[in-house]
C-alpha cells in the first residue's frame, strides 16, 4: 500500500509538472501533425488514402508523446539533484522506474488518439479493428518509453539526451515503415529494420486500421512484447549499476 | 579500528555500525577502511575539512552509493548487499538542496510525504505542521526556486524529516546560512535528539560539532583520525601547555632541531609557523633563539588555551580556522 502511495505521487507530480505543460503538448501533437500535413501535400493523395497514413501517424505520435520528455526530465532531475530524493525514498528501483515511465506511457498512449480522433472526422474509421489498436498502442508506448529510459541513462547531460533521442527517433521515421514499406528500403538497411521495436509495432497499427500487415499480428506482438521486457531489464541493470555508484 | 571502550558507548547494540568501509573513485580513494558505530539517541559528528570523506560515508550510509568494501548494519538491518535496506527508516539532509525548483514550498514536502507512503490528510497536515515550525508558512505557495538560501536549506530539513525518521542525517546542516539561521537550525537538531531522534551529522564547524555531539569523530583524508565523547577530547588538553610562534621564512625541518635541542617539547609544523607543546609551562626564550638562529624572523609567540580546536589541530594536524575559511570561498563561488 505504502509503495504505491509512492508510485501514484511520483506519476501525479510527473504528469503535473512535466506531461500537462504547453512545450511537451505541442512538441508531441504538432510534430506529428505537420510532418503528416507535409506528406500529404507533398504525395497529392486525397482524403480517402487517409486510412494508410494514419498507422505511421498515430506510430509517429506515439514515438514523440513518449520520448520528448522522459529522458530530458530525467537528466534534468540528474542533474538537480532532486532526483536523490527518489532515490532515497524506501521503494524499489523498479517501481520508481516504473512509476517514472508511467507518465509517459500515459501521455504516449492518450496522444496515440489524438490523431485518430481527428481522423473519425474526415474519414470513415468503421473497418478499425479497436481491440488490436489500442493494445497494440499502448504496447507501442511501453516500447518506446523504455528506449527513451534507456536513452536517459546513458547520459549525463539534458542536451545529449535531446540529441541521443533524435539520433534514434528521426531515422525511425524511415526504418520502421511509417510512411514507406520497409520492404521499398534498400536491402542492406533492411536488417536494421527488424532491430527497431518500431517496426513491428507500425505493423499492428496498420493491420487494425487497415488490414494490411506484411507479418502475422501474433508475431508483431510477441517480438514487441518482447523488445519491452529486453529493454525493461537491460535498463534496470543499468540503473542499479550507474545511478547507484 | 579500536575504539575505548569508555568511548564507543553504553548500549549493548549500537544503531549505525560500520566497519572496514572503503570507496574510492577513479585514483581518489574517498573513504579509506573507516569503522564507527553510533548509539541509539546520540548525535554523532563528523568533523573535517574539504575531501575529507564525509558526504561519501552519508551517501553510502543511506543507499546513494555502493561501497567498494565493508560492513554496514543500520537498525539491525544489514545494508551491505542491499544499500535499500533500512531507508525506511532514514532520514537524510544532503549538503544541497535537492528539491523540486517548480513546486511550492508545501507542495515540495507533501511529495516527499507520499514517497514514504503517507496518505493525503497526513502528508498535508504533516506539511503545514512543518512550514509552522520553519516559519515558512508565509512561502509555502511560492516556488521553491525563489527561496533565499536559508529557506532552502530550511525547507530541505523540513523534507528530510517529513516521515518523523528515527535516524537523520544531516550533511553540513548550517554551511552558508546567516548566524541567526544556523543558531535556529541547531537548536531544531537538539529538539530533535530530545525527542529521540538519532542524529548523525557532518560539519566543518568545531564549535558545532562541540555544543550538539555527544561523540565526535575527527575524519581526515578518508580515515578516522580520533572517536570520543567531547569530555574525553577536552581531557587530552588538561596539563598541556601550547604556544604557537608564527614567523617569516623558510621552516625546512625546524620542528625537528626543536625537539632535539628542548627536551620534552612536541612540535608541529602549522600554516606560517610552529606549534609547541609540553606538560610543563613552555619557555619561549629558547625556542624564539632557535628559530632566530634558523634564519626565521618570529613575529608572534601566542599561547594557546585549551580547546577543542585546539584538540583537533593537534590530532589532525590541520587548522582549524584555514578549513572554515576554504569552505566558505567554495559556497560563495558556487551556486545554491
Ligand atoms: N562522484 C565522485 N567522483 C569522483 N570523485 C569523488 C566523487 N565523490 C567524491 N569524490 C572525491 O572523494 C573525496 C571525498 O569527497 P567527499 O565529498 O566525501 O568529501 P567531504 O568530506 O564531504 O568534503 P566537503 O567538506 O567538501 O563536502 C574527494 O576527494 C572528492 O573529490
Ligand atoms: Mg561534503
Amino acid at each position: 500500500m505504502k509503495t504505491w502511495i509512492a508510485f501514484w505521487g511520483i506519476l501525479a507530480k510527473d504528469v503535473r509538472s512535466y506531461y500537462l505543460k504547453p512545450p511537451n503538448i505541442s512538441w508531441g501533437l504538432l510534430f506529428p501533425l505537420v510532418w503528416t500535413t507535409m506528406f500529404f501535400v507533398r504525395s497529392g493523395l486525397g482524403i480517402d488514402s487517409l486510412p494508410d497514413l494514419l498507422p505511421g501517424l498515430v506510430a509517429l505520435s506515439i514515438l514523440f508523446g513518449t520520448t520528448s520528455v522522459l529522458s530530458v526530465t530525467v537528466t534534468f532531475e540528474k542533474k538537480g539533484r532532486s532526483f536523490e530524493r527518489l532515490l532515497l525514498a524506501p521503494i524499489s528501483l523498479q517501481l520508481l522506474m516504473l512509476a517514472k515511465t508511467s507518465g509517459a506511457i500515459l501521455f504516449g498512449t492518450v496522444n496515440a488518439f489524438v490523431p485518430v480522433a481527428v481522423a473519425a472526422f474526415l474519414t470513415d474509421l468503421s473497418a478499425v479493428n479497436w481491440f488490436v489498436l489500442i493494445p497494440a498502442a499502448t504496447l507501442i508506448a511501453v516500447s518506446s518509453t523504455f528506449l527513451g529510459l534507456f536513452i536517459a541513462v546513458s547520459v549525463k547531460e539534458v542536451f545529449e539526451a535531446q540529441t541521443f533521442s533524435n539520433f534514434f527517433r528521426f531515422p525511425m521515421i524511415f526504418l520502421c515503415g511509417l510512411f514507406f514499406p520497409v520492404a521499398s528500403l534498400p536491402p542492406l538497411l533492411r536488417p536494421l529494420s527488424y532491430m527497431l521495436p518500431l517496426t513491428y509495432g507500425a505493423d499492428i497499427l496498420r493491420g487494425s486500421i487497415s488490414g494490411r500487415n506484411t507479418m502475422p499480428l501474433g508475431l508483431d506482438f510477441v517480438v514487441l512484447a518482447g523488445f519491452c521486457a529486453v529493454l525493461f531489464l537491460v535498463t534496470l541493470g543499468n540503473i542499479n549499476r550507474k545511478w547507484i555508484t | 579500528m579500536e575504539l575505548d571502550p569508555d568511548a564507543s558507548g553504553h548500549g549493548p547494540e549500537p544503531l549505525i555500525a560500520v566497519s572496514g568501509l572503503k570507496k574510492a573513485f577513479e585514483d581518489v580513494v574517498a573513504v579509506d577502511g573507516i569503522s564507527f558505530s553510533v548509539e541509539r539517541g546520540e548525535i554523532y559528528g563528523f568533523l573535517g575539512p574539504n575531501g575529507a570523506g564525509k558526504t561519501t560515508t552519508i551517501n553510502i550510509l543511506t543507499g546513494l552509493s555502493r561501497p567498494d568494501s565493508g560492513a554496514i548494519s543500520v537498525a539491525g538491518l544489514d545494508c551491505s548487499g542491499n544499500p535499500k535496506a533500512a531507508q525506511h527508516m532514514i532520514g537524510v539532509v544532503p549538503d544541497e538542496s535537492n528539491l523540486y525548483p517548480e513546486l511550492s514550498g508545501f507542495d515540495n514536502l507533501c511529495f516527499c510525504a507520499s514517497l514514504y507512503g503517507m496518505r493525503r490528510r497526513e502528508r498535508q497536515e504533516r506539511a503545514e505542521e512543518l512550514l509552522r515550525a520553519f516559519g515558512l508558512e508565509q512561502a509555502a505557495g511560492r516556488r521553491f526556486a525563489g527561496y533565499s538560501r536559508g529557506m532552502k536549506r530550511k525547507l530541505t530539513i523540513a523534507a528530510g524529516i517529513i516521515h518523523r525518521p528515527p535516524i537523520l542525517f544531516l550533511d553540513e546542516p548550517t554551511t552558508g546560512i546567516d548566524v541567526a539561521s544556523a543558531r535556529q537550525i541547531r537548536q531544531l537538531i537538539a529538539d530533535l535528539n530530545s525527542t529521540g531522534t538519532t542524529v548523525f551529522l557532518t560539519t566543518h564547524y568545531i564549535e558545532e560539532a562541540e555544543r550538539l555531539c555527544r561523540r565526535i569523530a575527527f575524519i581526515v583524508r578518508g580515515r578516522i583520525a580520533r572517536v570520543d565523547t567531547v569530555e574525553n577530547l577536552m581531557r587530552d588538553t588538561e596539563g598541556r601547555h601550547v604556544v604557537r610562534f608564527s614567523f617569516r621564512g623558510d621552516a625546512g625541518r625546524v620542528c625537528e632541531r626543536i625537539e632535539a635541542a628542548l627536551p620534552g617539547l612536541r612540535c608541529s609544523r602549522v600554516p606560517d609557523g610552529v606549534r609547541v607543546e609540553s606538560a610543563d609551562p613552555v619557555r619561549v626564550g629558547p625556542v624564539v633563539r632557535l628559530l632566530e638562529d634558523d634564519g626565521l624572523e618570529v613575529t608572534e609567540a601566542r599561547k594557546i588555551y585549551p580547546s577543542l580546536e585546539e584538540v583537533f589541530v593537534s590530532i589532525t594536524g590541520i587548522e582549524a580556522g584555514l578549513m572554515k575559511q576554504e569552505k566558505e570561498r567554495n559556497r560563495g563561488g558556487g551556486g545554491s
